[in-house]
């Protein structure tokens, strides 16, 4: 997919508290729809660079939802978890404020087909911030009708950002959610890869592609998993990005057998073969 | 219209060496990069004789108004470049200028003399940021090493040679005057300042590499003053760069007599900056025309 050429002023519509991180909700009228997976580069458009001259550059910050708007054009929700003094300006923005965005960049999820002969099924396992682009992925497999089920790790009852993105119009979680909570206050309690590993050594396991996003340690477990059991998986990985369209080289992944991977194009989501080990040196 | 070294450019804004890859942007913003080309030439990254995976990761760390790097000149070798990315880069509506960088005067003059037959190529720029593995001296730090660098390569171009300083010394101008006497035809700088980042998190340095080179709107007054310092040492026309992300930047550096600047880390902000800061230039000279007083009436 090609993204329009340079950076557009945009408008904040709406910035909502989910369970811990913020959604910030943008009206881009000059914009493609973009696929699950796919990433924008955020700058606030004003006060972008106070406090001690940070944030300086743009922030990588994937798509969680997306409709048409009304008006022309999409609106585009961004989870965001305030870490840094870039996603800390960029969760405080409020409706009418600008927000530059480049996008959408990088490549997306691909079907289970696309990826893995005869499979029919997905199982998509999220923790964090990282639940975003599953958030997506959930609705365009469930329009598509993949079957599919969805895996998520919180912490505990105050750190439950971006479960809401899983519930139906009528605010309940949608049936194919489950849950793991470290403090066992919803779901199991445990980690999500308790969750993902009964369904990799079913019998069927085979028949699945496994789609994950999330911390750097989640998303190793679970692509080590994955590689135990013979199941294909798309990782969405997040690395330090400058630009966003290739030109910084600063967002390197080690590749297996040498040299790297520049994620912002040839990313962000990688197959599970693809990389060498999730590591917090990168990601 | 300006020009540098007999190339005719449509405004005075090209890119700096490795800040900007347009056969990748090509890909992710397609034609439209083609038909609205940010910059009156292109500036490719820079090709060392033989292909480079780059440091590893950490790369990039973030700084007060500016961003420290240390990705280590990934890139595909000579023979890959002249084979892949030089027949892409042809189609670039600007004039192509090739960056090179070697660690012997031998593997420098291969690398100049294979690209300077190419007529898709209209300079080349010489990154001597780098050891002479024989002197164990860094050729940009070293007003001689400079000097012979140049003088071996001048008889295999009739293209511009551009040398790119190193802000890492005590006088650039000596640097400059050692080119000059060596046959270059330009000089531009600044490039990054050596920096290092300790990561929060764990107390040690952030970067892979341990250090790396600091750029961005924070090293603009320091590449100012190289600017002023060199212009003063040598006739040849400067590329002026260092943190210029608006016109009134660019402004500043022509004020000291630069030719041309280049853009850098802005790209990364703002994939069009080099054709903003080239209209935000000439609105604010069309506004200083029609301010300025009309002197012959009276």
């Amino acid at each position: 997919m090609i993204a329009p050429f340079g950076r557009r002023l945009c408008e904040v519509a709406a910035n909502r508290d989910s369970g811990g991180y913020r959604v910030v909700s943008v009206v881009d009228r000059g914009g493609p729809e973009p696929r699950a997976g796919q990433f924008y580069m955020l700058a606030a458009a004003e006060r972008w660079g106070a406090r001690d001259g940070r944030a300086f550059l743009p922030r990588a910050i994937s798509v969680a939802e997306t409709r048409p708007a009304a008006g022309g054009g999409v609106r585009l929700d961004f989870l965001l978890d305030a870490v840094g003094p870039g996603t800390e300006r960029l969760a405080a923005l409020g409706e009418g404020e600008g927000i530059w965005i480049t996008g959408p960049l990088g490549n997306s999820f691909a079907s289970p087909r696309e990826v893995s002969d005869g499979a029919a099924g997905a199982v998509l396992v999220g923790g964090g911030v990282g639940v975003a682009p599953l958030a997506l992925l959930r609705r365009r497999f469930s329009e598509r009708g993949v079957p599919h089920r969805v895996l998520l790790g919180f912490r505990d009852r105050a750190h439950t950002g971006g479960l809401d993105l899983f519930c139906g119009s009528s605010g309940v979680l949608c049936p194919e959610v489950r849950l793991a909570t470290e403090d066992g206050h919803a779901g199991v309690q445990g980690r999500v890869t308790d969750l993902l590993l009964p369904i990799l050594v079913g019998d069927d396991a085979a028949s699945g592609v496994v789609y994950s996003c999330g911390p750097p340690a989640m998303l190793e477990a679970v692509r080590a998993l994955c590689a135990e059991h013979g199941v294909t998986v798309e990782l969405a990985l997040e690395s330090p990005m400058a630009c966003g369209f290739g030109a910084c080289f600063g967002c390197a992944v080690p590749k297996p057998g040498g040299g790297f991977l520049r994620l912002c194009v040839d990313g962000p989501v990688l197959r599970g073969d693809e990389v060498e080990e999730v590591s917090h040196a990168y990601a | 219209m300006p020009e540098l070294c007999g190339i005719d450019l449509a405004h005075p804004v090209i890119n700096a060496s490795g800040t900007y890859d347009a056969i990748a942007a090509r890909k992710v913003f397609g034609d439209a990069l083609l038909d609205d080309f940010p910059f009156a030439a292109f500036v490719s990254k820079t090709i060392t004789p033989d292909p480079r995976a780059g440091n590893s990761p950490r790369r990039i760390w973030e700084t007060p108004s500016g961003m420290i790097n240390s990705i280590g000149l990934p890139n595909k070798g000579l023979e890959g470049f002249l084979a892949e990315d030089l027949p892409q880069l042809r189609e670039l509506p600007v004039p192509l200028i090739v960056s090179v960088m070697a660690t012997t005067r031998e593997e420098f003059a291969r690398c100049v003399e294979r690209i300077a037959r190419r007529r898709e190529v209209a300079a080349i720029e010489l990154n001597v940021s780098c050891p002479n593995v024989h002197s164990g001296l860094i050729v940009g730090e070293n007003p001689s090493e400079t000097e012979a660098l140049l003088e071996a390569l001048r008889p295999l171009s009739e293209k511009p040679l551009i040398v790119k300083l190193t802000p890492n010394v005590a006088d650039p101008a000596e640097v400059a005057a050692g080119a000059e006497r060596g046959g270059a035809d330009s000089i531009s700088l600044i490039n990054t300042l050596k920096g290092t980042a300790i990561d929060p998190a764990t107390g040690a340095p952030a970067l892979g590499n341990g250090y790396g080179g600091l750029s961005g709107p924070a090293v603009r007054p320091v590449a100012l003053e190289q600017v002023r310092s060199v212009r003063a040492a040598v006739d040849l026309p400067i590329v002026g760069m260092g943190g210029v992300s608006t016109g009134a930047d660019a402004s500043e550096f022509f004020a000291l007599g630069a030719a041309v600047v280049a853009v850098g880390t802005e790209n990364f902000r703002d994939p069009r900056a080099g054709a903003r800061i080239a209209l935000e230039l000439e609105s604010s000279l069309r506004a200083e025309r029609i301010s300025e007083p009309a002197l012959d009436l009276d």
